[in-house]
């Protein structure tokens, strides 16, 4: 039997709902607010109630609507190389600072895009990243934490 | 009333406003002329810059983004044939025929003047309109509250996406439980943190957003970067012919602009309509006034054609911003996103936001005028040098809106945990839009969960746990049958296409 990707993601939604009532029925609350009309339960236990009875109509249904993809028209490979860049931007921005990890993110994503003009990438990313800074920490006054700038003294 | 107008207008005009409303008409044009990319993803790409500036200035701005990023998605609509927004689809009917007949620039200031005279229409409405029903606003209880934010929800459940209720009130569900992640706002118990001190206060609504609209939306760009059916077809952007329109076009113009813009007003100030249904409605409806001759240019290039539902997505615009201010509920995905930012200046919309706080109740209604004024007279001018911008390659456009995104929230937190987060949602959204789950309703979903929740404990605690406040009060009663009418229509419309 071949399930369609949107029932897929109803049945993973489905599944979604029921871990989140369990976690809803668990929620710890003050004894004297056990009883309460409303307690801090009382929402999420709704909540989980409607994700299920949603997803479960949802798979029971026939669709009327049916959404087709093309996988061979979808870029994988650039999308893959675009999360992993961002993830290990996440990871190494507090280390590097703003400044060089900011730059080198926006020239990789660049480069993995499949951009080779080299002084444009150039452009675009370090003295970019240098004037958005200047905007935001320099004019607008929003600071804008870069521990690596500091240590070199080039901000306060 | 005519003090009100007057304080909105001395904060407005002042030097500092009026070049946020320029700067924010600016670069929601740019923005949102960027297929993919709306109001909604301009006004968040903003949010955090606002940050720095008074309520006033920020809101100002943020209502300057919102105006461009509708008249650059009109603008892409036209040249490109890919509309930026769902608001602007109907436009390309008549406006891309326009442009390959060689008449852009006339297409772009057809579209100009009526969105102007549109917005200068529902501004008139919304200035009369907003002050009566806050007055009328002020006698909502809970029940009311509880019932009305379960009707905008079902109502953008209902009109996001057409044969997709379902799929809609499942991201309704979704945004919900993300707003329950946190603590509890009256007993401070903690919830679905899952020990993560990173989560005790909840999600921010910055990073919702960010992730699934800025972030998302590049993602889908790239991801469906080798479809064919999604290739810009491009018209010439250096030669887009005269602006000027003749006289007979004004005429035609004339007649059509008042009944869209009335039409795009009510259909804004409904929940969970807005600009799409507003352009659809009004493109239909014009079809259907002209004359027999006018009505085969339709779809070839008429004037009728264009006009109308850039008329009446202004307008509705302006008609959205009624139940935000009045109610403190948004209807649209895009005044959630607004009512997301007041709430972050620490500003609760609703009937008492006109008393308490008058200048940025007046000055938001004033800038959008001003709004309008500067699309007019700034931007019809430079077109045929901001549309070039549509030439930028998405090499550089991607990543560019993926740095503003991680921008915004490291410029909130501080903290990689959010930008991972943001990763991990956005991942997600692009998957969920690929299969057409809209975002929408989430948003709206996410920002109202609190609102909601607090709105149902006082209704459950006042009739002691029994569900009667549901229809003890006639306007809940009232307001929750237009909810079951809208649930019952589009079971009937499953019922009527399967048969």
């Amino acid at each position: 039997m071949r399930i369609s990707p949107t029932k897929f993601i109803s049945l993973l939604f489905l599944v979604l709902s029921v871990f989140y009532l369990y976690t809803a029925y668990n929620i710890q609350v003050f004894a004297f607010d056990e009883n309460a009309p409303f307690n801090a339960r009382t929402f999420p236990i709704y909540l989980g109630w409607a994700g299920i009875i949603l997803s479960s109509l949802k798979i029971i249904l026939p669709e009327k609507v049916t959404t087709e993809v093309n996988h061979k028209h979808l870029d994988y490979k650039s999308i893959i190389y675009l999360i992993i860049i961002s993830l290990i931007y996440a990871a190494v921005i507090l280390k590097i600072g703003y400044f060089i990890s900011t730059s080198l993110f926006l020239f990789a994503s660049y480069y993995f895009l499949g951009e080779r003009r080299w002084g444009l990438m150039f452009i675009l990313s370090f003295p970019f990243v240098a004037a958005f800074m200047y905007l935001l920490h320099g004019l607008l006054n929003i600071y804008l934490r870069d521990p690596f700038l500091k240590y070199i003294g080039v901000m306060g | 009333m005519i003090e009100g107008i007057l304080i909105g207008l001395s904060t407005a005009l002042s030097l500092t406003n009026i070049l946020m409303v320029m700067v924010g008409c600016f670069a929601g044009t740019i923005i949102g002329m960027l297929p993919g990319l709306g109001p909604m993803t301009a006004i968040a790409l903003m949010i955090p810059i606002t940050y720095g500036f008074d309520p006033s200035t920020g809101l100002i701005l943020m209502a300057g983004v919102y105006y461009g990023a509708v008249f650059g998605g009109s603008t892409s609509s036209i040249l490109l044939n890919a509309p930026g927004i769902p608001g602007t689809v109907a436009t390309a009917f008549d406006g891309y025929p326009m442009a390959q007949q060689g008449k852009a620039g006339k297409a772009l200031a057809i579209a100009a003047y009526s969105s102007f005279a549109g917005g200068t229409i529902s501004a008139i409405f919304l200035l009369v309109a907003a002050p009566s029903l806050s007055k009328v606003s002020l006698a909502f209880r809970s029940p009311d509250y509880f019932a009305l934010m379960i009707l905008g929800l079902t109502a953008i459940s209902a009109f996001s996406s057409k044969g997709q209720f379902l799929k809609a009130m499942m991201m309704v569900v979704l945004g919900l439980m993300l707003a329950t992640v946190g603590q509890d706002s009256l007993s401070d118990i903690t919830r679905f943190t899952f020990n993560n001190m990173n989560l005790t206060d909840g999600i921010s609504f910055v990073l919702i957003v960010m992730a699934t609209f800025a972030m998302s939306e590049a993602l889908t760009i790239i991801f469906r970067g080798k479809d064919p059916n999604r290739a810009a077809k491009q018209i010439s952007l250096t030669e887009l012919g005269s602006i000027k329109v003749n006289k007979e076009e004004t005429i035609k113009m004339a007649k059509t602009i008042p009944r869209s813009s009335i039409l795009g007003f009510l259909i804004g100030v409904l929940p969970g309509a807005g600009a799409t249904i507003a352009s659809f409605l009004a493109y239909g409806m014009e079809r259907n006034y002209v004359n027999e001759e006018e009505k085969q240019k339709f779809g070839k290039g008429s004037v009728h054609g264009l006009s109308a539902p850039e008329t009446a997505n202004n307008a509705a615009c302006s008609g959205s911003f009624v139940p935000l201010l009045t109610l403190g509920i948004p209807g649209s995905g895009t005044t959630a996103v607004m009512l997301g930012a007041l709430l972050g200046f620490g500003i609760q919309p609703g009937p008492r936001l006109y008393q308490t706080n008058p200048e940025i109740f007046w000055s938001v209604i004033m800038s959008m005028y001003i709004g309008m004024v500067v699309l007019l007279i700034l931007n019809l001018p430079l077109i045929p040098y901001i549309a070039r911008i549509l030439a930028v390659p998405r090499n550089y456009l991607i990543p560019l809106i993926l740095f503003f995104s991680v921008t915004g929230i490291y410029l909130m937190s501080f903290n990689n945990f959010d930008i991972f987060l943001m990763i991990g949602i956005a991942v997600v959204a692009t998957f969920l839009r690929l299969y057409d789950f809209p975002m929408p309703p989430l948003i709206l979903a996410f920002v109202l969960g609190g609102l909601m929740e607090e709105t149902l404990r006082r209704s459950l605690l006042i009739s002691d746990g029994s569900p009667n406040f549901l229809w003890d009060r006639p306007i809940t009663l009232i307001i929750l049958l237009i909810t079951v009418t809208i649930v019952g229509w589009q079971i009937f419309s499953t019922f009527r296409k399967k048969n």
